[in-house]
């Protein structure tokens, strides 16, 4: 089914640009040259390696971060927005116990750019996928479609907002991978706060980046690796 | 002829009067010229901030000069460091004036960065 649907779209995107290039040349050589001067690029890849062997049980620290970074409540009612979770987990034979922060997992194909009825879930260049609140219409198509249930609507009006992360009723919102201080060239609040270094965020196309050496040399894993999204988050130790 | 002149140039002197009357007050934070001229800027700062918003939200673009954010941090009352806090706010005197709703602030902060974060210190 989804080999299926990438081997469509691929067709697709590479007859599209095909045409593009035969019909106006002129026009798709501007953009590249100005695409990579200013804002996100597609060179880069935004992601987070996560180290569960260092991320302390019953330590909630990622989360905090990232609900006064963010202006979150900090509820976990099922109409309080959570971003980001700390999930236990256990193994039943053998009784391995697990903790992890479990967010949204910024997919290279998410599933929720692929049902939204207005494009306002998407996929920047550099990888973070977000929510476009200005378009989003509250359908919340893009919760359902999330296998990693990384989404919250917002059910009632906020006040008080960060001034870089705005956020209001009737609309669907999820970690952003702090794209606020992403593009300020610092990294998510979650990792900074991180007292065990337990959250590893660098750039994946950069194989001389922290995070691409450590990807390279220990076993990671993706999440539901079996439904062939690639997340930009991996979980070391899994 | 004389009478319809007469009644003429007190038509327009009333009509004058009346439109130098009801110009809202302002509070305009800082206030001067910043990006564009203020006529321009009376009548097109909304598209200016919607070509904008897409190119920054979407594209991740961060350096456009008509920045919403930017709007707030000059134009911000100088006593609250809010554009939408009293009835003469920078946004709301004149939205009010002109009858037309402002959707921006449901979402965004009409307050100055420097203030939000003093407020939210640990």
């Amino acid at each position: 089914m989804i080999d299926n649907t990438l081997n469509r779209r691929q067709f697709l995107k590479s007859s599209v640009g095909v045409a593009a290039v035969a019909v106006a040349p002129g026009i798709l050589l501007y953009g590249m040259a100005n695409g990579g001067s200013e804002g996100a690029s597609a060179k880069v890849r935004w992601g987070m390696l996560i180290d569960t062997s260092h991320c302390a049980e019953g330590c909630n620290d990622c989360v905090t971060a990232c609900n006064k970074e963010n202006g979150l409540s900090g509820g976990v009612a099922a109409t309080d927005s959570q971003w980001i979770r700390k999930i236990e987990i256990k193994e039943i034979a053998g009784g391995r116990q697990l903790s992890l922060p479990m967010m949204c997992q910024h997919c290279e194909n998410p599933p929720c750019v692929d049902v939204c009825p207005t494009t306002a879930s998407f996929k920047r260049a550099d990888g973070i996928v977000l929510v476009d609140k200005h378009r989003c219409i509250g359908c919340r198509y893009c919760m359902m479609a999330c296998p990693y249930k990384a989404r919250s609507f917002v059910h009632e009006a906020l006040h008080d907002q960060n001034p870089d992360v705005p956020r209001g009723k009737g609309t669907v919102e999820s970690c952003t991978m702090c794209v606020h201080r992403v593009d300020q060239g610092l990294q998510p609040a979650c990792a900074d706060a991180c007292a065990n270094k337990a959250i590893l965020f660098g750039n994946l196309n950069d194989p001389d980046s922290e995070i691409a050496k450590k990807i390279r040399t220990v076993a990671s894993v993706q999440v539901r690796a079996d439904l062939r999204l690639n997340p930009g988050v991996r979980y070391q130790g899994l | 002829m004389f009478r319809l002149l007469t009644i003429l140039a007190v038509f327009f002197l009333s009509f004058s009067a009346q439109a130098a009357e009801s110009t809202p007050k302002l509070d305009i934070g800082k206030g001067g010229q910043c990006v564009e001229d203020p006529q321009f800027m009376r009548k097109n700062h909304m598209h200016l901030l919607r070509h904008q918003r897409d190119e920054t939200m979407r594209q991740g673009v961060r350096t456009g000069k008509y920045s919403l954010k930017n709007c707030v941090e000059c134009h911000a009352s100088t006593k609250d460091n809010s554009v939408i806090a009293r009835e003469d706010s920078f946004c709301v005197a004149c939205h009010r004036f002109e009858a037309v709703k402002i959707d921006c602030f449901e979402c965004h902060s009409g307050e100055r960065k420097s203030a939000w974060l003093q407020r939210n210190a640990k």
